[in-house]
């Protein structure tokens, strides 16, 4: 694949496929306030991914539009990080949860939120003046999402002993995945490797634990390569949900 | 029901629709705390480009006029036509007053 459009297409589909994570809560968040709060990231995200989407369409140049990137590839053709395709929670479903954990849900938004900030604060200066213009435009939505997962992370983490307990446990779950955030390389002229956000992610990260009381696990040696297409037991059911209706009535519109 | 106790408090949400208008009330929304209140009247009342500013108070903050006194309060100013402006004749060089 090209490299250029392997670079973007592992940002859109992050961004579409952690969209589609986050639009499992509408209707089911802990409270109505936070219901909307997460219902806009997640169409924020899903704006970012249509413009990353439609960018990769015209770098492909095979005349697939969004839709088509979005709704009618294979798994193997995703490019998104295994993190963002992980379900809402660890533990089965018949905990009486409904399949969500509110403590990993703000984990993995704290965490993604904040590589988005510092990836898309790198892409704006991107000499690629289509992705700068995108990266520009997502980086105030992604600087918000940082913020408002970062507080619910030091809300929840100092907060009761079983809040405490609850976010360390998502913590520790999600941690071996956080490696991928660093794993994709850099085209020139297109956008840095991701390695290059790593020592400010890990710097941030750091202080935000703290400041949550939560102990960073030990660095996992795992090397999830959702990048390469390579993707969890996850990832077919998410995309069987999101592809159904496009798969039922093939270029069905609203 | 949960046990309202339990319960964050509720917030006054005022909202500036643009520089220069006044903050006007759009509703109310339960949290933990101000800053919190700030990020949920974000995102339930500036959705769709309603505000530049907000401002958030707690609701047992506001006090309110008895609505048992409005008779005594309110029916007074009925009759007092000479507190509006259009009571007074002008004289017609002052018009466009």
């Amino acid at each position: 694949m090209d490299a250029k459009l392997n670079y973007v297409l592992r940002l859109a589909d992050t961004c579409l496929i952690h969209s589609q994570r986050l639009s499992e809560w509408a209707g089911h968040a802990p409270v109505l306030e936070e219901d909307l709060a997460l219902s806009n990231i997640a169409l924020d995200l899903l704006g970012q991914a249509r413009a990353l989407l439609t960018y990769a369409g015209q770098i492909e140049g095979a005349g697939r539009d969004e839709d088509q990137l979005a709704f009618l590839r294979e798994e193997r053709d995703y490019r998104n990080i295994v993190l963002v395709e992980l379900p809402n929670a660890a533990a089965s479903p018949s905990d009486g949860s409904g399949g969500r954990d509110f403590a990993l849900t703000t984990v993995r938004n704290a965490a993604v939120a904040l590589w988005l900030e510092l990836l898309c604060g790198r892409l704006q200066a991107s000499a690629d003046i289509e992705l700068a213009g995108i990266a520009a435009k997502s980086l105030k939505e992604v600087r918000y999402h940082r913020q408002h997962a970062s507080d619910w992370v030091v809300r929840l983490g100092d907060g009761t002993a079983e809040s405490q307990a609850r976010m360390q446990a998502a913590l520790n779950v999600l941690w071996p995945y956080v490696n991928e955030l660093f794993a994709a390389e850099g085209v020139d002229g297109v956008g840095p490797a991701w390695s290059e956000l790593e020592a400010e992610w890990r710097a941030r990260w750091a202080t935000l634990m703290q400041e949550a009381t939560l102990t960073l696990p030990r660095d996992s040696a795992m090397q999830p390569r959702g990048i390469d297409g390579i993707h969890s037991e996850h990832m077919g059911h998410l995309l069987a949900t999101m592809q159904h209706l496009q798969r039922a009535y093939p270029g069905g519109v609203w | 029901m949960s046990n309202p106790k339990n319960e964050w408090p509720l917030w006054e949400v005022f909202v500036r629709s643009k520089a220069g208008l006044d903050h006007k009330h759009c509703g109310s929304l339960h949290a933990a705390d101000a800053p919190m209140a700030i990020q949920m009247a974000r995102d339930v009342y500036t959705r769709r480009q309603e505000g530049t500013s907000i401002w958030v108070v707690r609701s047992e903050q506001i006090v309110a006029s008895d609505p048992t006194e409005k008779g005594s309060l309110f029916d007074p100013a009925d009759d007092k036509v000479y507190r509006h402006p259009t009571f007074y004749e002008l004289p017609d060089e002052l018009n466009h007053m």
